[in-house]
């Protein structure tokens, strides 16, 4: 039998939650800040102020520092923390909807279907910038997430765990298949391809970012909704439904938050893997089973990583930058693997 | 589904007979023999299916032997080792990760290789280069690939082999592994880049006797030694606790049964490249197929051998472009699997 927890003990776990999660606001605002100051061209703090706050004046020096801080740092900063929430928040989900603990937000087809949708446009409409790719690269990840869930919902069997995660790994493997086949016979494409593979938060501005931010800011309050119910249905189908919960809708709205996270993400920074599977699985580890927190917590760890790892691809191959995408998987999976092997993690 | 299988008792084998198992496995071993046959007919020179099969029992004319033996045979010979290899692999796999997205893949050996072998092709200097011209880029990719296997393996034993524990740092390593390919990939030369993309998708391109006889002699050595561990394999599927009290030193189990999946896999990944897919799909498809509520180690095989097969025949005779044999088969596996996971929800009652 599980023993109920006292009043205090309860007291001592909430408080141990706040402070966690205000612990990772702090570091997160300290990383954005250095995230400011670093990069090809080092600032000091003293520059970024003016940089940030300053009309551009007649000085050469200040009006150079200005541009690269209103139209380089601040828009990559941003891109990190808001693609690494949503990744972060997309990963908890898809595990909690899923109950696996190797569910990726690429599981749900929407990072096969973005690369696919990009390699199309490079050679239907001979497209090479990534600008004018970024739309098509968020309408198949829609469209590939649509797929997936209505093939899984299809019939009495509807929206089971196990269904939903198979169905995404079957038209996964059907799109990347396609989207190899199309880049191989291409070489424009494979060119492409290879770039947005890499996963990076540079290079877009914010006519871009702020219309995805929109659309993550969609998802996160999608997924605020669900949060309760997923608590629930990680008692088990039958347990869930007797408490109330409607199994299909909590599915739908979640799933739909997912695809709008994930989607969002991949088509401004290309598909950025691991990262949504290492944070839920570390939120977990530091704050519990609770989904109410672990959601948050994996967010803020996301947003964190992410933005973490792209100052360290901007200084450790200078002149050059490591894409933040290659970084995550270089430096985060040693570290997550290390959390694992001490046996950091209980399964879900 | 039927609770009450019957079960049998010879000596001290027991198991339940499950006709409909045999007789599902029974027909993708002679769907699979059938698809080989045709594959090995189809082509410039194309030979009917009863000459096909009057040569292979050594009655044939001396062209079509000629045609059959030396030319085509290799090829359609290793999409059936390489098919079995990666579907026993994958059925091991899911069985003691307990989990049905797991893959060979994840335990490290295919992105070692790929890592390995991206890292030859692009990187044109001299070390490389010898390393190519003297051991050959597949048996260098091999060597890669069995290392990271045995890295994720050592990492994850901790007494004994914990089902998330592997799969987690199998990930973790893999992940690090795809990293160091795509990195790899964005700095290298366009060119160099499109002939690694082709080795990545896996193909069955001019395969020689020798190394389909050593691909063929290594699976089958390693099948025979999943053979004799298999019964203890359905045990594994229950809580480490239950297998104890089972008798079962499921720690010994599990570690050799593991590491029969890295070589098989390591096996694949040698005679056709790390083609994808057919290591997570084709145990879920056996698993729909037999109606077994666990990847059936036979009928996975079987399943990964009809499907590579398939794949090859259709690209190299229906298609108007040719593609790499991985290509085909996830594009044929991944709908196979939503197909019958749509009809299995629309059934449910």
């Amino acid at each position: 039998m599980v023993k109920r927890p006292t009043t205090e003990a309860t007291e001592v776990r909430r408080r141990r939650r706040g402070v966690s999660l205000g612990a990772l606001v702090v570091v997160l605002l300290l990383a954005g800040a250095v995230s400011l100051a670093v990069g090809a061209r080092a600032l000091s703090p003293a520059e970024v102020w003016h940089g940030l706050f300053t009309a551009s004046g007649s000085d050469q020096r200040l009006t150079e520092i200005t541009l690269i801080v209103r139209t380089v740092r601040v828009p990559r900063t941003v891109l990190a923390i808001v693609a690494g929430v949503a990744l972060g928040v997309g990963g908890a989900l898809i595990q909690g909807y899923t109950r696996n603990p190797i569910a990726d937000t690429g599981l749900l087809g929407v990072n096969s279907g973005a690369s696919f949708a990009v390699v199309s446009v490079i050679i239907l409409f001979g497209l090479g910038n990534p600008y004018q790719y970024v739309w098509f690269a968020f309408l198949g990840a829609g469209i590939a997430g649509v797929i997936v869930f209505g093939l899984a919902s299809l019939g009495r069997g509807a929206g089971n765990p196990l269904t939903l995660a198979l169905t995404g790994q079957g038209v996964t493997v059907f799109l990347a298949a396609m989207t190899i086949a199309v880049a191989l016979s291409d070489k424009a494409s494979l060119n492409a391809l290879r770039f947005w593979n890499a996963g990076s938060v540079s290079g877009v501005g914010f006519g871009v970012i702020w219309p995805l931010t929109g659309f993550v800011v969609v998802g996160l309050v999608l997924a605020a909704l669900t949060l309760p119910a997923i608590n629930l249905l990680n008692l088990g189908d039958d347990v869930a439904r007797g408490l109330g919960v409607n199994l299909t809708l909590s599915r739908a709205v979640g799933i739909a938050a997912i695809t709008l996270l994930a989607g969002a993400t991949t088509a401004a920074c290309g598909p950025i893997a691991f990262l949504g599977l290492m944070v839920a699985h570390v939120a977990r580890y530091l704050i519990g089973p609770d989904y109410r927190w672990l959601v948050p917590c994996a967010g803020l760890l996301g947003a964190l990583v992410l933005l973490v790892c792209d100052i360290v691809g901007r200084v450790v191959t200078r002149p050059g930058e490591l894409q933040a995408g290659i970084v995550v998987a270089l430096v985060g999976a040693p570290f997550f693997a290390a959390l694992v092997w001490r046996g950091k993690f209980k399964t879900i | 589904m039927k609770t009450s299988a019957p079960g049998v008792r010879l000596g001290s084998v027991s198991f339940v007979w499950r006709p409909w198992m045999v007789l599902v496995t029974l027909l993708l071993a002679v769907a699979a023999f059938v698809v080989f046959c045709l594959s090995i007919g189809a082509g410039d020179f194309p030979i009917g299916l009863p000459q096909v099969v009057t040569t292979l029992l050594g009655r044939g004319e001396q062209v079509d032997e000629f045609v059959i033996m030396d030319l085509r045979m290799p090829r359609a010979l290793a999409g059936i080792v390489v098919g079995t290899a990666l579907g026993v692999s994958g059925a091991i796999t899911q069985s003691i990760a307990r989990n049905p997205l797991a893959s060979p893949d994840i335990l490290g050996i295919t992105g070692g290789a790929s890592a390995v072998a991206v890292t030859l092709v692009t990187v044109s200097g001299g070390a490389a280069a010898t390393i190519v011209s003297s051991v050959g880029l597949s048996a260098a990719a091999l060597a890669g690939g069995l290392c990271t296997g045995l890295l994720v393996y050592f990492l994850a034993w901790r007494r004994g082999i914990n089902g998330l524990r592997l799969i987690l740092i199998g990930i973790s390593v893999s992940a690090v592994m795809e990293a160091i390919t795509t990195w790899l990939l964005v700095t290298a030369d366009i060119r160099d880049v499109a002939r690694a993309q082709v080795w990545l998708v896996g193909s069955l391109n001019d395969r020689s006797w020798g190394e389909v006889w050593v691909a063929l002699w290594c699976t089958l050595a390693l099948l025979a030694v999943v053979a004799c561990v298999a019964p203890h394999l359905r045990a594994l599927q229950l809580d480490d606790d239950v297998v104890t009290g089972l008798g079962v030193r499921h720690s010994r189990v599990r570690a050799v049964l593991l590491l029969c999946a890295v070589l098989l896999a390591g096996v694949a990944v040698s005679a056709a490249g790390p083609v994808p897919f057919v290591a997570l799909v084709a145990p879920q498809v056996a698993m729909r197929l037999t109606r077994h509520p666990a990847p059936p180690l036979v009928a996975s095989g079987l399943t990964g051998a009809l499907l590579l097969t398939c794949a090859d025949l259709v690209a190299r005779t229906a298609l108007p472009v040719t593609l790499p044999v991985g290509v085909v088969t996830a594009a044929i596996g991944g709908p196979f699997l939503v197909y019958l996971l749509v009809r299995a929800n629309l059934r449910a009652r």
